[in-house]
């Protein structure tokens, strides 16, 4: 058995005999030296990710203006900070966007401008006190005129994460990249073999106080993040460290196309080997850490999982789904992850920095709860309309017209003989194949991409839907195809005039 | 060789691709073409052999015709790496090499952009 203590780890890096590899390098050690050996061997093993971390922002103290004034909004380059706290104090999140620039820019290319020593302009506005008089401030500051600047993360180092596909006909934008129709490609995120957590998934050396690399700094874990669900292997860490000590190598802003801002954050942490338990976990391997590809096809938060994958697979730049192989990308990057965890490891071996025990363990147990929604979101089924018209494909243009006419009804689901919604018909289709001397069977003048919607999605995402291609209805259809009604603006607009 | 053919407003109703590959007999593999009733762009390759060739009668005919030699750019400092790019680009031009750092293969690019809306860094450009 070995059993080593933190305090006889940090007496070796003090005299500088510890030996310290990356999570990379341990995993062919202790396949070499066996878990026992290994153990003895290592003293501590380092751990690095490079990626998108949204739940990110800064924590700031401007200093007190003359006249002061007791912030209530404000702005950093026109991105918007929430300063509801005492009259200086403000939080600015990574994801927040500008209100002139939009995506292009947002919280987190403020906080990177300001670690580039570039000017931000500021603007506040207050409804005054007699101790805060001022109602309007305008300035400019770079980060040495900040008195505080502390990146303050709700939700930091995934454990893992899960990747992103889209069955669907159109391209999506998400904050997992550009999805292709199709199943056109995967995107993920994580490090995998470097992945801190999944190094030390009992959190028995990452905690409340464990002292980390984060963003090139010395920084802490200060307990678990938010929506940490480690029951389900989704652990995630809340950090803090000192921006002003930070490096724009390892802190970059990024923007996703239609989704928005976030803080690409470099994190790297230590886990001293203090017994064989711990060597074993630290000597995961991309292919033992298992995640879920989801179609982000649905719109949904319980996005269905196309299948089970492993972080080897992802990396491997191809994976297999129903039969054809489908390229993956990398949304973080590994390249800086392995700089990171080499990094942290020099600092180390040389003295510069000491490893340290959580002051409070991290909960390893337990799931994040979805929202509690005490009003039910209305079904496309709870405000379709039942009545439709329907007209086989083979039937006339002047039988449509009659339909029409008769159920004062504008437009005509178009079905095969086995009821099979194949296109959809209106009042202007015909009109313009009256215009233009059409008369011959429904099928040639009809519609034939219909959009359509299923029973149990929210109204929002048919609505989402009808804006976005411009339509005014579309037929509610079931898995077979069957058509089960039908839902128009006219339909949505009722919802509305009855909620407010 | 990838070459970008413009086809300017005067001449778009006449067939002037066709006429050049009937013409010289080469044959032009079109990866890109966005043609409108005012103006035209193609993206095409052909054997290095034959460009002067085909460039003499596609100019003969009123295109402009130019060597599209760097068509995409990555600016190095924006680029963290990560390889966003790799899996929405139709022409394998991204790759990763043994250490994880990202590799361009510009000839292979038919700038169709789809790198440039994937990349969370604003790091690639269209080129000339």
């Amino acid at each position: 058995m070995v059993k080593k203590s933190i305090h006889e780890i940090n007496k070796k890096i003090e005299d500088g005999s510890v030996n310290v590899v990356t999570a990379e390098e341990m995993v062919g050690i202790v396949e070499n030296l066996g878990v026992e050996g290994a153990a003895r061997e290592v003293d501590v093993v380092t751990t690095g990710t490079f990626g998108a971390m949204c739940s990110s922002g800064l924590m700031l103290n401007l200093g007190h203006s003359e006249p002061p004034i007791k912030i209530q909004k404000l702005w950093f380059n026109n991105v918007e900070a929430y300063s509801g706290l005492a009259a200086v104090d403000a939080y600015l999140g990574a994801a927040q966007i500008s209100d002139t620039r939009g995506m292009q820019y947002g919280g987190a290319h403020v906080i990177e401008d300001l670690l580039r020593g570039k000017e931000i302009d500021v603007h506040a506005t207050s409804y005054g006190t007699d101790c805060y008089p001022r109602k309007v401030l305008d300035t400019t500051i770079t980060l040495d005129d900040l008195n505080e600047a502390i990146l303050l993360n709700p939700r930091n180092a995934y454990q893992k994460y899960a990747a992103a596909t889209n069955s669907s006909k159109r391209i999506l934008n998400t904050y997992m990249g550009e999805l292709l129709p199709n199943f056109g490609n995967v995107t993920y995120s994580g490090s995998g073999v470097l992945s801190p957590l999944s190094n030390d998934p009992s959190y028995e050396t990452i905690g409340t106080g464990t002292r980390i690399f984060m963003g090139g700094a010395q920084g802490y874990v200060i307990g678990n993040g938010t929506q940490h669900s480690p029951s389900d292997g989704f652990g995630t860490l809340m950090l803090k460290g000192n921006l002003k000590e930070m490096s724009s190598d390892y802190i970059r802003a990024a923007s996703f196309t239609g989704y928005g801002t976030t803080l690409y954050m470099g994190i790297g942490i230590p886990i001293p080997i203090l017994n064989e338990k711990l060597a074993a976990s630290t000597a995961v391997q991309d292919a033992d850490i298992f995640t879920d590809i989801l179609d982000y096809a649905v719109g949904s938060k319980d996005k269905p999982a196309i299948r089970q994958v492993n972080y080897a697979e992802l990396k491997s730049g191809l994976v297999q789904i129903e039969g054809k192989d489908v390229p993956t990308s990398s949304l973080s990057s590994f390249k800086n992850a392995r700089k990171i965890a080499n990094e942290l490891k020099e600092w180390v071996r040389h003295g510069k920095f000491f490893v340290s025990m959580p002051v409070e363990r991290i909960c390893c147990e337990g799931s994040a709860k979805s929202m509690k929604q005490t009003q039910a979101v209305p079904l496309v089924k709870d405000v379709m309309s039942d009545f439709i018209v329907t007209i086989k494909k083979d039937q006339t243009v002047q039988d449509a017209a009659k339909k029409i006419w008769e159920n004062s009804f504008n437009h005509l689901a178009v079905i095969s003989d086995t009821g099979e919604l194949v296109g959809i018909l209106t009042a202007w289709d015909i009109s313009k194949a009256v215009a233009e001397n059409i008369f011959d069977s429904v099928e040639s003048v009809m519609t034939k991409k219909v959009l359509t919607c299923a029973p149990n999605e929210p109204v929002d995402l048919a609505a989402r839907r009808l804006d976005r291609y411009g339509v005014s209805a579309m037929p509610v259809i079931d898995a077979q195809k069957q058509v089960l009604g039908i839902i128009t603006s006219d339909n949505i607009s009722k919802l509305l005039a009855r909620r407010y | 060789m990838k070459i970008k053919i413009s086809i300017p407003t005067e001449r778009i109703h006449d067939p002037i691709i066709s006429e050049s590959i009937i013409e010289t007999g080469i044959r032009l593999n079109i990866m890109v073409a966005n043609i409108d009733s005012t103006y035209g762009e193609l993206i095409a390759d052909v054997k290095d052999s034959r460009f002067n060739r085909i460039k003499k009668a596609l100019e003969s005919r009123g295109a402009i015709v130019a060597i599209l030699d760097q068509p995409i750019h990555r600016d190095e400092e924006e680029c963290v790496d990560c390889g966003a790019c790799i899996s929405v680009c139709p022409m394998n031009v991204y790759t990763f090499d043994e250490t994880w750092s990202l590799c361009v293969d510009e000839k292979k690019c038919i700038q169709c952009g789809m790198c440039i809306k994937m990349c969370p860094h604003g790091a690639l450009k269209l080129g000339e």
